[in-house]
């Protein structure tokens, strides 16, 4: 059936439920999934000061509010823990033998010794070493304000790490971040497919053939994750 | 000492695309045949299956399709005064490995090359004169003629179940194609998928600004198809995970779902997986192969006798191998002597995002690789007058949504926030409004920039790795700034609340880090003459005859198009010739 045989008034019937399930998606899942009914989880790679870290700087990342679940909420810092214990973690990945270049343009790309594991040990110590050094206090014992403010200059390279480069390790951070997100949640982060329900994405639905002819049309189901739960 | 394997008839190094094609031919020709791939076996089940492998991450991110940089990469420097580094971490390009090689994970964008490009050199000499090419630009002519390549393209076409809409058939131009490609003999085996909202919006304001706008030759099957060897594909569903990922439907063409279901059993074939060749093995004259050596599973050194060597991995490891076998006189950008590793050239690639209101439902998820995309050609190879621009070249555009992949593929404007609420704020209002339209263009090849082995920086096992001396050139800046003002006056025509564009502009170098696209190509380039290539107009190497060369390490500069046409139509070429003629009485094909 071509798009142009719906009415809007069809369009509005089919699109509405569509529209409550993502307007109502947030809240149900928050208050059915508290995050102290979590079981604890215990970190596999950080210790106690990575973790208040990784925690602090998730939960400014990607704050908790009226958008959708927030990075901790949604399992972030258990998703990144995870990957550091995996062989990405270990920079399986990656081409590692030196020399290393770390005066190569930034166009050539990555350049450390560091494997993320590294990258995270060093640049968290010596983040947390920075803030001591400024008023005494750990980043995340910092007000939300004041670790903006600090992740805007580790962003920036305003701040002079004694260790990895500030921007090279934020950016590792950030990606892994949003890749905590937005990554299946058998992964550990995006926890009830929130990451996902926030935006729209169905996941790994990956089948459209009904959709194909109602282009234009806003796709009205959930999310399904790879485990066939459903959202 | 190497431990030594029965002498074959053949060997084929890599089993992608190229290397299926010649386990075929070579084959059905009766001959035995060893195939030696350095990647896994893969097969669209168990290693495709849904839905394990619709994970953005394992596969989109991590790349487990891709080849391990851990074991061998390449390193990169802009020019040849400068220290190359490694390329340590995925970017810019992404190479295959194992059985299907990058044909796994590819998009499916089927284009053929438009006859000029294959006399790029006459052509512009022709219409603008010897020095509208720049005294450091060194294209050059294929020694093969698109109408000598039709029948191949068209065979091929068939083979991976193509979707398109013939422009020119048999010289006559078809309302909804491509008007600017050159004629096909036949229709595409099947007709496109229908297009998505993106390419929808696309198509319409490309026809308001009196463009033709048509469906991208898609190699992601719109139906139950059976192919010219038996071999069946499925319909495309629009999964939206078909570049980086493997096809779980039978859909997008790779030699699993096309050619290799047919030679699985035969006797005359052998595929050795996980084996790694180091070596093109020369007699003492230098100009006869006698086989391969390569590592095995085990890590064990294996030779492996043939009378003939087919090398058919990708294009970077081809030029490698031959740099490291000692065939062919590497290229000296100092001299221009010497043509192994010249003419290394990519492609420049410019984005326009548009970010539509909230009542514009692009569903980005909704994608294949190339399936549902509609496309313009006004503005790729000559087909326009480039006297007044003051370049060679041009880009392909069209609205070019592979998928709604959260991590990869979310587009926001370049004023939002990259984190915090103003960053979900913008993830959260744009994503199902936005669409990606690209101009994926042209490169032309340099006196300067060349591929040879680097000093310093060993793969796994010890041996070199390839260095890439490459940067942009003022030809392709320019060539990137006027297709991305076309692409931008299509985008300022579907009347989105804001867009904006990513590109290389003057003086921004070659960025390792931001995907463009792994369309690169040169370095055993085909060519009228031993002194200005490394292979002859059927693949065939000058200085070792019984070698071939297979793939877009053939081009002798890079087109705006997809290269998986023009190198499987070269492979397939090559392969008549072997069948009709070099098989029957091994022979330089060409005299030099």
């Amino acid at each position: 059936m071509s798009t142009s045989r719906y009415s809007r008034r069809d369009f509005i019937k089919v699109a509405a439920p569509a529209a409550i399930a993502v307007a109502q998606g947030v809240t149900p899942a928050r208050s059915r999934e508290p995050q102290d009914a979590q079981p604890k989880y215990l970190p596999v790679f950080f210790n106690d000061a990575e973790w208040a870290f990784v925690n602090a700087a998730v939960d400014r990342l990607i704050p908790a509010d009226a958008q959708g679940p927030g990075g901790v909420e949604a399992g972030v810092p258990v998703f990144i823990d995870r990957q550091l214990d995996m062989p990405y973690g270990h920079g399986a990945y990656f081409y590692m033998q030196g020399p290393f270049h770390t005066d190569a343009p930034p166009s050539l790309g990555y350049q450390l010794q560091y494997t993320p594991r590294e990258l995270y040990r060093l640049g968290i110590a010596a983040a947390n070493s920075a803030c001591k050094q400024a008023d005494n206090r750990a980043f995340a014992d910092l007000s939300h304000a004041e670790q903006e403010q600090f992740l805007t200059a580790l962003e920036t390279g305003n701040v002079t790490l004694q260790g990895p480069p500030a921007a090279t390790f934020f950016a590792q951070l950030l990606s892994n971040t949003r890749e905590g997100y937005f990554a299946d949640p058998m992964y550990g982060g995006n926890r009830g497919m929130g990451g996902w329900k926030m935006i729209g994405f169905p996941g790994a639905r990956a089948d459209f053939t009904d959709w194909m002819n109602q282009q234009g049309r806003a796709y009205p189901y959930g999310p399904t994750a790879i485990n066939g739960s459903r959202s | 000492m190497p431990s030594r394997k029965k002498p074959v008839d053949a060997v084929i190094i890599g089993y992608g695309w190229t290397g299926s094609i010649m386990a075929k031919t070579l084959t059905d020709a009766g001959l035995s045949v060893v195939a030696l791939e350095r990647g896994p076996a893969r097969d669209t089940a168990p290693d495709f299956e849904y839905p394990r492998i619709v994970d953005e991450l394992k596969h989109g991110i991590r790349g487990d399709l891709w080849q391990p940089l851990a074991k061998e990469t390449v390193t990169v420097r802009h020019s040849p005064g400068d220290v190359a580094s490694p390329y340590r971490q995925y970017g810019a390009f992404v190479f295959g490995t194992g059985v299907g090689g990058a044909g796994v994970h590819w998009n499916g964008m089927l284009w053929r090359a438009s006859p000029e490009d294959l006399r790029l050199r006459s052509h512009i000499e022709q219409r603008y004169g010897k020095k509208f090419i720049p005294e450091d630009m060194t294209i050059q002519d294929y020694p093969v003629s698109f109408e000598e390549l039709e029948p191949h393209f068209d065979h091929f076409e068939k083979v991976c179940g193509a979707t398109g809409t013939a422009g020119n058939l048999r010289g006559t131009l078809k309302a909804g194609g491509n008007p600017f490609e050159g004629a096909r003999s036949d229709e595409f085996p099947s007709p496109p998928l229908p297009p998505v909202y993106s390419s929808q919006l696309f198509a319409k304001a490309a026809t308001e600004l009196g463009y033709k706008p048509f469906p991208l030759p898609a190699a992601n099957s719109s139906r139950a198809y059976t192919n010219p060897y038996g071999v069946r594909q499925g319909p495309c569903n629009m999964c939206g995970f078909c570049e980086r990922f493997g096809c779980f439907l039978y859909s997008k063409a790779s030699p699993q779902t096309t050619i290799l279901p047919i030679l699985t059993n035969r006797p005359n074939l052998e595929v050795r997986t996980n084996s790694y060749v180091t070596r093109i093995l020369l007699d003492k004259s230098r100009t006869r192969a006698t086989g391969v050596v390569y590592v095995d599973e085990g890590g064990q050194e294996v030779e492996q006798p043939a009378d003939l060597v087919v090398l058919s991995a990708f294009q970077l490891h081809n030029v490698r191998l031959l740099l490291m076998s000692g065939v062919g006189k590497p290229y000296d950008p100092t001299t221009g002597q010497g043509v192994v590793g010249k003419n290394y050239a990519y492609q420049m690639v410019a984005g326009t995002a548009a970010f539509f209101k909230e009542d514009v439902e692009i569903n980005p998820f909704i994608a294949a690789g190339a399936a549902g995309m509609m496309a313009i050609d006004e503005f790729n190879s000559d087909h326009f007058d480039h006297a007044a621009h003051g370049f060679i070249g041009g880009s392909t555009i069209y609205a070019g949504g592979t998928g709604g992949r959260p991590i990869d593929q979310m587009l926001i404007p370049p004023s939002a926030p990259r984190w915090g609420t103003g960053w979900k704020e913008a993830v959260k209002k744009h994503y199902r409004h936005s669409a990606i339209y690209i101009a994926q263009g042209s490169v032309m090849s340099y006196r300067s920039r060349y591929l040879d082995l680097d000093p310093t920086y060993k793969d796994s096992h010890g041996l070199p790795l390839l260095r890439m001396t490459f940067d942009w050139h003022d030809n392709e800046y320019k060539m990137a700034a006027y297709s991305a003002a076309r692409m931008e006056e299509i985008v300022k025509t579907m009347r989105p609340d804001s867009f904006a564009t990513e590109m290389f502009k003057p003086g921004i170098h070659f960025d390792t880090r931001i995907y463009q696209s792994t369309h690169t190509t040169g370095g055993a380039i085909m060519g009228s003459n031993p002194s200005n290539s490394v292979i002859n107009r059927y693949s065939q190497s000058w200085d070792v005859p019984n070698l071939f060369v297979m793939g877009a390490s053939a081009f002798p500069q890079n087109i705006g198009y997809n290269p998986t046409g023009l190198l499987a139509g070269l492979a397939y070429f090559s392969a008549k010739q072997m069948r009709e003629s070099y098989l029957k009485s091994p022979h330089a094909l060409v005299d030099a």
